[in-house]
């Protein structure tokens, strides 16, 4: 290339022209292909929230395209797929229990940051949660009385290689037990100290005190049983991931990796008193801490394939490994059973 | 073959001051259009992988991890591959054309691996990049100046990655949801980022350069020029010998030395927070606050390294480290906060530029490149090991404790630096 300076210089004011014309035509598409899918979105079938939110029902995070996209919505629990309820409030991940609601957002912004808060029933702030990161997990016990949040903490992680998760416990009102990982672990009957231990998805039991969780460390996942009075945590079996455990308590369902590639994982539940583990007929990778429909069914959000990502819908199968997973709520997300 | 702009040409015994010279220029603006396109993309990736693509963090997570960690082994191949070549400007432009590929790679990516590949290619682009710029930058300054030439550059680079997140908000804000657009409007300033690169900075040939003027001729036109096929080849051989000079021998071992006891930044945001309670919310506030710090200092404290040494301000930046890591582990209140990071943001204006000036001059015209690629991997490297020791550290100790004993290594470190450092500065000035 022997341009002069000239010629070089009149190359560069074409490539910006070019780039700016670009942009600002994709820019422009974007915004009328969006008022085009909100205005062109078949009108989502709602109720009033007062209809559904008395009896048992399911609330989960509205994924629809269109108005009320990320909102909170339910539906009774008697027909999942029927209209919802929306509010308005915005929740990147929910939970819901008796008449406590969990909600971690994302406020969006020059730097984006996040909250977590408990609400009432009538959506009302009952007490904001600590939060430093990503929506990752949200629990209440069954009586809404404690509240877990797992979110991603940028920049925590040492070396900056690996990820860090931060899951704090709180009691709705009262105190927080603070960060999982600095509870006792305790491994195979000795107490360990890895300095590269996470934790994560925490769920509760019905003691007030009971709770199973995610830990890792040395590129292992364990599922553990804690102690939030001994402040303790113990492992209990090698690769499963954000516990469930059922209403009746017996059964805990999670994600595994059975040595796939990071980022996948197929569902399984563990019967506690057996110790006898199940794979779930899903077989699709699911990434979400499952919620129990009742005893025998677990719900778990799926995103759609390839540009449809941004919706999911909330599916159902068996949590004895029969049957095929059947789709429960379309366009919906973090499913909570309210009974 | 034309003489592109040849007022870089500064390389020549002009007395007085000078002005930066163009290409050092031109290479900020590159960095700076690469640095908003980078930024823009950086601070909504977490969101996008986790709200939009419906990816666990912990999936981010590891993609987070490739992010920082996979350029380091590419950063020495750059540099080597410029100085192979004697072509320094071509490698760098091919690491800012990779990574601008990933911008619009973004697009159809939406599953994991996809991502997984995306981001690595845009680390691989971003490590390959760095050593030849750097070795142009110094090829276009006079000795002189060096240490301002790359205060300019670093503070370009900086604004640029302020500017970034602010695109990406107004962006979003304007469009909600809509991560094409900035994946799109991301793509377009990496396109101008390599267009400035390709079109406007010259060729220089650092190998050539020293080959032809053999003392008596004018260096700046040999270095400006673009000479292929004209002119015998160059003969000067690209060995490890070259790189493992002993002047260089002794940066490395400082940097070494005192990049195990640099704690990350991110540890130290952390134990601000956790000290002063300090609201979650501003967490991502402080890496804002660092890098203004930064953006300001880094042409005062380049100008500053031309006059006093860039060994001293080296040194003196590694003293504000300390200082740093003194007031956050003390007590105080909330200004503690704001001193702490404008400590930072002297720490790095002061040393990030200062290693490569003094790296630049240590080794030969025609390892250049690989010796900037050594220094830099040396320090990145230390640094891993220090935040894998601080890691331990802090949980034996806690934030405050762990502060307390790597400052005093620190202190300790730094009288073997200055030992070290010191002389260089003479050899060099």
């Amino acid at each position: 290339m022997s341009w002069s300076v000239r010629r070089r210089l009149v190359v560069l004011a074409l490539v910006v022209v070019v780039c700016a014309a670009g942009s600002v035509a994709f820019v422009l598409h974007a915004q009328r292909r969006q008022a085009a899918v909100v205005a062109d979105a078949p009108p989502v079938p709602t109720v009033a929230p007062s209809s559904v939110e008395q009896g048992p029902r399911i609330v989960f995070r509205s994924t629809l395209l269109g108005e009320g996209y990320g909102l909170v919505a339910m539906t009774p629990l008697t027909a999942p797929d029927s209209a919802r309820a929306l509010t308005d409030r915005a929740c990147e991940r929910v939970y819901a229990a008796a008449d406590h609601l969990l909600c971690l957002a994302a406020d969006r912004g020059v730097v984006t940051t996040y909250s977590a808060s408990i609400l009432d029933e009538n959506l009302r702030e009952v007490s904001p949660l600590p939060l430093s990161g990503i929506a990752s997990r949200a629990r209440l016990s069954k009586d809404g009385k404690l509240a877990a949040t797992t979110t991603f903490v940028a920049g925590h992680d040492y070396a900056q290689t690996s990820f860090a998760t931060q899951t704090l416990v709180t009691r709705v009102g009262g105190a927080s037990y603070g960060n999982v990982e600095d509870f006792t672990l305790v491994h195979r009957g000795t107490v360990v100290r890895p300095v590269d231990r996470n934790v994560w998805g925490v769920t509760f039991g019905d003691d007030d005190d009971t709770f199973y969780a995610t830990v890792a460390w040395g590129g292992k996942t364990w599922l553990s049983r804690g102690s939030l009075s001994r402040r303790t945590l113990s492992t209990v079996r090698e690769d499963a991931e954000c516990p469930s455990l059922s209403p009746d308590g017996r059964v805990v369902a999670y994600k595994k990796r059975q040595g796939r590639p990071a980022g996948q994982w197929r569902l399984a539940t563990l019967d506690l008193a057996s110790g006898r583990e199940t794979l779930l007929a899903e077989t699709r990778t699911v990434d979400d801490q499952v919620e129990w429909l009742d005893d025998t069914t677990v719900i778990y959000g799926l995103p759609r394939s390839g540009a449809d990502a941004a919706v999911t819908d909330v599916w159902a199968v068996a949590a004895d490994g029969s049957g095929s997973p059947s789709r429960l709520i379309e366009g919906a997300w973090s499913p909570a059973v309210v009974r | 073959m034309y003489i592109t702009l040849r007022d870089d040409a500064t390389r020549g015994s002009r007395t007085g001051r000078t002005r930066v010279a163009t290409t050092v220029l031109l290479l900020g603006v590159v960095s700076m259009l690469t640095d908003i396109s980078s930024e823009s993309v950086s601070a909504v990736l977490p969101l996008y992988i986790t709200a939009v693509l419906g990816m666990s963090p912990l999936a981010y997570g590891f993609v987070d991890g490739i992010y920082n960690g996979a350029s380091a082994v590419v950063r020495l191949l750059g540099g080597w591959l410029a100085d192979r070549g004697d072509h320094p400007k071509w490698v760098a432009a091919a690491g800012y054309g990779l990574s601008a590929l990933t911008r619009i790679a973004l697009l159809p990516a939406h599953g994991f691996a996809a991502i997984t590949a995306v981001v690595t290619v845009d680390r691989l682009g971003k490590g390959l990049r760095t050593a030849p710029r750097d070795a142009l930058i110094a090829e276009a300054s006079p000795p002189e100046a060096l240490g301002r030439a790359f205060g300019v550059h670093r503070a370009l680079d900086t604004f640029g990655a302020l500017l970034g997140p602010l695109l990406a908000f107004v962006l979003l804000a304007a469009l909600p949801g809509s991560y094409e657009s900035v994946f799109v409007v991301s793509f377009a300033f990496a396109v101008l980022g390599v267009a400035v690169l390709v079109l406007l900075v010259p060729d220089l040939r650092p190998r050539r350069a020293r080959a032809r003027s053999s003392g008596a001729t004018d260096g700046a036109t040999g270095g400006a020029t673009d000479g292929a096929g004209t002119g015998p080849p160059p003969r000067a051989r690209v060995s490890v010998r070259l790189v493992a000079d002993r002047r260089l021998g002794r940066l490395l071992v400082a940097a070494a030395l005192l990049g195990v006891l640099t704690v990350g930044d991110g540890f130290l945001y952390l134990a601000l927070q956790r000290r002063d309670d300090l609201a979650t919310e501003f967490f991502p506030l402080l890496y804002v606050g660092t890098n203004v710090a930064y953006m300001a200092l880094a042409i005062p404290l380049g100008r500053l390294s031309d006059r006093v040494g860039r060994g001293a301000v080296f040194l003196g930046g590694h003293l504000a480290l300390l200082a740093a890591y003194l007031v956050a582990a003390g007590p105080g209140g909330s200004w503690v906060v704001v001193v702490c990071l404008l400590l930072l943001g002297t720490f790095y204006a002061a040393t990030d530029g200062a290693l490569a000036a003094l790296s630049a001059r240590l080794v030969p015209a025609a390892v250049r490149a690989s010796g900037i690629a050594t220094a830099q991997t040396v320090v990145a490297a230390a640094r891993f090991v220090s935040s894998i020791g601080f890691g331990l550290l802090w949980v034996a100790l806690g934030s405050g404790g762990a502060l307390w004993v790597v400052a005093a290594g620190l202190a300790v470190v730094l009288v073997p630096a200055v030992l070290l450092v010191r002389p260089l500065d003479r050899v060099v000035a």
